[in-house]
């Protein structure tokens, strides 16, 4: 994973980039194939296109280092738009599904407590937004351009956190104590605000953030912000769809089946309207 | 039954209402037009603050509030006319607001630049009076008849 985004300046480091891609999508497919239960197309599609939108942010984008406009479009397809796609694929259920070995593992890991808290929306939210305004405010940014482990690093933690961002707040894959709707949309709103504060921010100050740069194009850094901008609504509304839909699905009148972690029909959170849902899931 | 179905029927419309607003000042007046600017230097910065946090929550009632109504649809909970009026009703809600707290309490933009003001905004909040009354008053109807062959 270390070669994701800016592959080394040896070999040919745009096909070398997407070699991690290319395994992410393999082994997802390699899996659905072996799940004899039926797995939905819409799952696949959105893991791809999640895979898709990480082959475009380290392979185009990587080519031109130095120009905010393209680190920009790059955070927001690492941080934002492939975590979206990787969550809705819910690989965690597909692995349970196909290695029944992992399951005692994995329960175990979902239940420890250090990663409910670190996969609260809240939490999740604060590393990934939290995260963008450390690099983007602090010498870090400029640090990361003459340094590629920090530079993957950051790129490494963008994705990550936005995953468990997106897998906190919009699912599908199981998760042990999840809050409900209105905690999870508070959570949304709050790392999409943080988001678009930023942004301006940046757009405002543009004549000295981030801070460190030895030669700084004023236009492209406002360029960049306003790309930020817009690309995270972008990405806002898609979370927010996901969410809601979820939530759609998940509360049918009459409990017709359940699609989603089994409960039984019948029961009253099926029955729930979206004000009364709103304090619970 | 009849008065929370009122109730929920306004609310889910207003949140879309005031969203659809909202996406309407943003995709005419600062993408088609270019007369709002996306900042400008007399923005404070508590204004942008708000900005960011209004913005934000723009986009998510769009979405929430079309699967509320959705929702409220599907239980055949909706009352057509009360969810009428409530849209009406969010969407000046929101041109008033923008008007007078986003232009002129927080400054975040005008309306246009190089322009003689007072006219623009004038014929802007007077336009977001205008559907907030009109939705008032679907809305205040809508509670007196309610839906024909509704429940009661």
């Amino acid at each position: 994973m270390t070669v994701l985004a800016h592959a080394g300046s040896g070999g040919d480091p745009g096909l070398l980039a997407f070699v991690p891609v290319a395994l992410l999508a393999g082994a997802y497919l390699l899996a659905v194939s072996r799940d004899r239960r039926g797995w939905r197309p819409g799952r696949t599609a959105a893991w791809l296109a999640g895979c898709a939108a990480l082959a475009l942010a380290v392979g185009p984008l990587a080519g031109a280092p130095g120009d905010p406009r393209a680190h920009m479009a790059q955070h927001l397809l690492l941080g934002m738009v492939a975590p979206l796609g990787l969550a809705l694929g819910a690989p965690v259920t597909l692995l349970l599904r196909v290695v029944p070995p992992v399951r005692r593992p994995v329960g175990r890991l979902l239940r420890a407590r250090p990663l409910h808290l670190l996969a609260h929306p809240v939490s999740a939210a604060l590393l990934t937004t939290g995260g963008l305004a450390l690099v983007l405010l602090t010498p870090l940014y400029a640090t990361a351009e003459r340094h590629p482990a920090l530079h993957h690093g950051i790129h490494l933690h963008y994705l990550a956190a936005g995953y468990l961002f997106a897998w906190s707040v919009a699912g599908p894959d199981p998760a042990p104590r999840r809050p409900g709707l209105a905690v999870r949309a508070g959570a949304l709103l709050g790392a999409a605000a943080g988001h678009a504060v930023l942004a301006k921010y940046l757009y405002a100050h543009a004549a000295t953030l981030p801070p460190g740069l030895p030669d700084r194009d004023v236009h492209a850094l406002q360029d960049a912000a306003r790309l930020m901008w817009y690309g995270g609504d972008v990405a806002e509304l898609l979370l927010a769809t996901a969410l809601f839909a979820t939530w759609y699905a998940r509360n049918r009148p009459r409990g017709v089946d359940r699609l989603f972690h089994g409960d039984p029909p019948g029961q009253r959170s099926c029955q729930l309207s979206f004000d009364e849902g709103l304090t619970r899931w | 039954m009849a008065g929370s179905a009122w109730r929920r029927s306004v609310l889910a419309a207003g949140v879309i209402g005031a969203a659809v607003m909202a996406a309407v000042d943003e995709i005419v007046f600062h993408q088609l037009l270019g007369w709002h600017h996306f900042y400008d230097r007399s923005t404070l910065s508590v204004g942008l603050l708000a900005d960011g946090l209004l913005h934000a929550a723009e986009l998510l009632a769009l979405v929430g509030g079309f699967f509320w109504f959705a929702d409220l649809r599907r239980r055949g909970a909706l009352l057509p006319r009360a969810a009428w009026g409530g849209f009406l009703l969010g969407a000046g809600a929101f041109q008033l607001f923008d008007g007078v707290v986003d232009h002129k309490v927080l400054r975040l933009h005008q309306i246009r630049y190089g322009v003689h003001l007072l006219p623009y905004d004038v014929v802007w909040n007077s336009s977001g009076a205008v559907l907030l009354l009109a939705g008032a008053a679907v809305v205040w109807r809508a509670r007196r008849r309610p839906r024909p062959g509704g429940r009661p």
